[in-house]
């Protein structure tokens, strides 16, 4: 059987000046959390809009295989595309304060989903939304049913974008940075949720975040971006344990580690900033940035497997 | 990456537009004939000749080529009475915008500058004069106080001035906050440093913007009372009037009203033009 | 909210009384009325005479709030030329001007609402170019010469429309497009820029990642918020349009109340002229108030 997401050398373009995302390959199975890690800027959120064709006025999608339960999404048109999001493949947004239309109930917003894909009724739809409200630990959801969106919180917010999502029982929930926009204490909540929901319902999650403590708890496997590619690619054990690639290695030690942390010893950090990537760029995108950079990192980088499943992309030997 | 910050290519903008530059040569075309108007005009404008009544113009059958317009219910050359038109229309549309330019921006200033009660009492001021229906209360006025081209200037631009507060006020507000005037207060300057070296020059494109706008406005607006008869007094050739004159014959000889029609239309549209392209230029904000 | 809508009566109370104050010291600009309208052939003692009258010969302050004191019980005076009650004569000729404001702003919804959202919808192409194109021609288009072009074509040559008068729905139907020509631009720039906004906004990309139809995301969605500007520049549109009329309702003789104030500002009948500028300025008043009510009602957030 086929894999729940297979993506194969996406590319996204917006207009012919920059290219946010070029040749990214990746694939979530069903039942496990596929995680996407890296820095603001680097094509996460892209990535995530190009599978749901949800791209923005003037981007444009290219890829060698995108599939979706095995058929084909790069084949389907806008109304075909339309059936499958908010059915069979959810997402849910970073920006939890403003992805709710503002001029409708959180009853409203929720119930159009099932009613637009199941054809149920309002009152089956309400149901199970009061229902899934409660799932996602929202208290008299009956009430906040009748609410507008001004009135909740940012965590209530996005247990409502949670809640919204899973309407039509999705196979695959994107979920992009959902928790970046909250509190830290909401966040471990919102996290929390997911993982649960994630595991009981036997969803396949697609996770960006740029947050590594995240990845750590939850993922099943990492991809970690760069610069518009997928630099390295593991189960999350083994990216942790042995990171191949310059960058993965920058990035974790970033990340204080209670106790092994020395109090007098500096957290690292990487240099610089994401390069600008035009079309045509050729070479490693981090070579400006890489300690290890010398002149072949501007011609074509080999892509290279350190262990069964764990990818890399760079000439560094494993 | 943010999906939202695409990039859109979008039609060209400022000077890189056409209609800016329909605009500015509609509008220079405007200000030679305003300024040259005496050197222009084939004939006197002001000269009757009832002999030669509603001549047509030169794409008609039977046309006079001494007056390539045609002629008036009065025997005037059209050509030239357009010409002097042009005169008045734009010297009314710049004086008006000075009177109203100078009430509002001031207004405009105050409120956005000092804030509380001044800025209560200037929003006021605003919102008093929006509810003053502007046609009817110039028709009043020159109704009572009788035509003359000051008393039109004083009105129309004691009556204008509301975008200008608006926008003044909006911008100063903007310019107030921002860290080189706090820099400006800290060095040490009074009020009125601050006002005039600060603040007036980062809000004067988009006082430019409104100008433009408001100088279509006035014209209009002229154009308007004068056709009601309660504009420019008679025998001056003002397009409204033109267009006043000319009705009793609009049936039979429709273009009496169309020269000076288009040409009312053409100059207000120019200014728009220039007008819309300048903002863009300059990046202002104008909506009220 | 309570607190809000008392504030803004309180202003709209200002407001009107600011305007009657100038409405009065505009009519007395002149200076002698009782000369005025007595014409040029009385003799001193008519001019006495009318000014008695007319209670001119009393001080200023007084004719003032006499005025002031009569119009809030609504006795807004007798019109000099008609003989009869300032309030009878506006309440007659309002109908008029209503249906004419009414018709204007309905034509001017119907067209520049769909022409904005799809302007929005085909963004940067040549149809949202000619959108606004068209807007622009229709700012620079002399309301009284469109009415005259109107005129010429429909009412003579082609004989469809009626030129003048008020006898049926007809007559309405020129002046009504004539004046919804002077708020189709605003209200088509408004829509499509709220549409543009909206459907770039957050809320829209969410309904689009669940899968709604394309009409439910533009028509429900964006055009729920986007509407929320239009509408409540649409009332005062009509304010603008009601003081706007004048010019109208003079080109296709309709006997509204802006014709009624034009007869009476050339006749120096001065009681109707500063009490049709008042009850104008009210009316905008009052819907600029109805504008922030529907806004309330529309916006959900402004609703506490």
């Amino acid at each position: 059987m086929s894999a729940l997401l297979e993506v194969e050398q996406l590319e996204v373009g917006f207009g012919s000046r920059t290219s946010a995302v070029r040749g990214t390959s990746l694939t979530v199975e069903r039942g496990e959390t596929h995680c996407l890690v890296g820095e603001s800027g680097c094509g996460k959120s892209v990535t995530a809009l190009a599978i749901m064709n949800l791209l923005a006025r003037g981007g444009y999608r290219r890829a060698r295989r995108l599939s979706f339960q095995g058929n084909d999404l790069l084949k389907l048109d806008d109304r075909g595309m339309a059936r499958l999001r908010g059915n069979a493949m959810a997402m849910i947004f970073q920006e939890p304060m403003t992805s709710l239309n503002p001029a409708y109930t959180v009853g409203s917003q929720m119930t159009e989903v099932l009613r637009r894909h199941k054809g149920a009724s309002q009152r089956a739809a309400t149901d199970r939304a009061a229902d899934l409200l409660a799932r996602v630990g929202i208290t008299a959801p009956g009430l906040r049913l009748g609410q507008f969106p001004h009135q909740l919180s940012g965590g209530l917010r996005q247990r409502v974008m949670i809640a919204m999502a899973l309407m039509c029982d999705p196979q695959l929930l994107i979920a992009d940075e959902p928790t970046t926009a909250l509190d830290v204490t909401v966040q471990a909540q919102i996290l929390r949720l997911l993982a649960e929901l994630q595991r009981d319902l036997g969803l396949g999650m697609l996770l960006i975040t740029h947050d590594l403590g995240i990845v750590a708890r939850v993922a099943t496997r990492v991809s970690v971006m760069y610069a518009g590619e997928v630099v390295e690619s593991a189960a999350t054990a083994q990216l942790f344990a042995d990171p191949k690639h310059p960058y993965t290695q920058g990035l974790l030690r970033c990340v204080p580690v209670p106790g092994k942390q020395r109090q007098d010893e500096p957290l690292g950090s990487i240099p610089g900033t994401v390069p600008r990537i035009d079309p045509g760029f050729e070479g490693c995108g981090f070579r400006e940035r890489c300690t290890f950079a010398d002149a072949s990192c501007a011609h074509a980088v080999p892509q290279q497997t350190a262990a069964p499943g764990h990818d890399y992309l760079c000439r560094l030997a494993p | 990456m943010s999906a939202a910050t695409m990039v859109n290519a979008g039609p060209k903008r400022g000077w890189k537009s056409l209609s800016t530059w329909i605009g500015a040569v509609i509008v220079g075309a405007a200000m030679i004939c305003a300024i040259a108007a005496p050197l222009l005009v084939p004939h006197d404008p002001f000269a009757q000749d009832l002999a030669k009544r509603l001549q047509v113009p030169f794409w008609m059958a039977g046309t006079d080529p001494a007056h390539l317009l045609g002629t008036d219910q009065l025997g005037r050359d059209y050509l030239s009475r357009l010409i002097w038109g042009c005169r008045i229309s734009m010297l009314i549309g710049v004086t008006v915008t000075v009177v109203s330019g100078l009430i509002g921006i001031t207004i405009g200033v105050l409120g956005g500058f000092f804030g509380g009660r001044i800025d209560d009492a200037v929003l006021f001021a605003i919102t008093t004069r929006l509810s003053i229906p502007v046609v009817l209360v110039a028709l009043a006025v020159v109704g009572l106080l009788g035509t003359s081209m000051t008393l039109l200037v004083l009105t129309l631009g004691l009556l204008l001035w509301d975008r200008f507060a608006v926008v003044a006020r909006s911008t100063t507000m903007q310019v107030r906050n921002l860290d080189f005037v706090a820099a400006a207060w800290c060095a040490g300057c009074s009020r009125f440093q601050v006002l005039s070296r600060e603040v007036l020059p980062n809000i004067a494109s988009h006082l430019v913007v409104v100008a433009t706008l408001e100088v279509a406005l006035a014209i209009l607006l002229e154009a308007t009372l004068s056709f009601l008869g309660l504009g420019v007094p008679p025998p001056l050739p003002s397009w409204g009037l033109m267009i006043a004159e000319a009705k009793d014959y609009m049936f039979f000889s429709p273009w009496v009203i169309v020269i000076p029609g288009v040409a009312l239309f053409t100059l207000v549209l120019g200014i728009n033009l220039l007008g819309d392209g300048l903002r863009d230029l300059f990046g202002a904000r104008t909506d009220t | 909210m309570l607190n809000f809508l008392t504030r803004r009566l309180i202003v709209a109370f200002l407001v009107a009384a600011t305007v009657m104050t100038l409405a009065f010291v505009l009519t007395r600009l002149s200076g002698d009325l009782a000369t005025s309208i007595a014409g040029a052939n009385a003799t001193q003692a008519d001019i006495e005479a009318i000014r008695k009258a007319y209670g001119l010969d009393r001080p200023v302050l007084t004719q003032f709030f006499d005025w002031v004191g009569r119009a809030l019980t609504g006795d807004l005076g007798n019109s000099y030329f008609f003989q009869t009650r300032v309030s009878t004569l506006i309440a007659e000729r309002m109908p008029v001007t209503l249906t004419l404001g009414v018709t204007g702003l309905v034509i001017a919804l119907f067209v520049s609402i769909p022409l904005g959202i799809l302007a929005a919808v085909r963004e940067g192409t040549s149809f949202d170019r000619a959108v606004q194109m068209v807007a622009l021609l229709g700012q620079a288009m002399p309301s009284f010469w469109l009415g005259l072009l109107l005129m010429i074509t429909f009412g003579l040559q082609l004989g469809w429309l009626p030129i003048s008068g008020t006898g049926s729905w007809q007559n309405f139907v020129m002046p009504g497009v004539v004046l919804a020509f002077s708020a189709i631009p605003a209200l088509t720039r408004l829509t499509r820029a709220g549409m543009i906004q909206a459907m770039g906004s957050d809320y829209i990309r969410t309904a689009r990642a669940k899968g709604l139809s394309r009409a439910s995301i533009l028509l429900k969605h964006a055009l729920r918020n986007a509407a929320i500007p239009v509408v409540a520049i649409a009332a005062v549109q009509l304010g603008f349009m009601l003081g706007g009329s004048i010019v109208i309702e003079q080109v296709f003789a309709l006997h509204g109340v802006g014709f009624l104030a034009w007869e009476s500002i050339a006749k120096n009948d001065f009681p109707v002229v500063q009490a049709v500028v008042l009850v104008l300025a009210v009316i905008y008043v009052a819907l600029t108030m109805v504008a922030d009510l529907m806004n309330a009602v529309l916006d959900p957030r402004l609703r506490v």
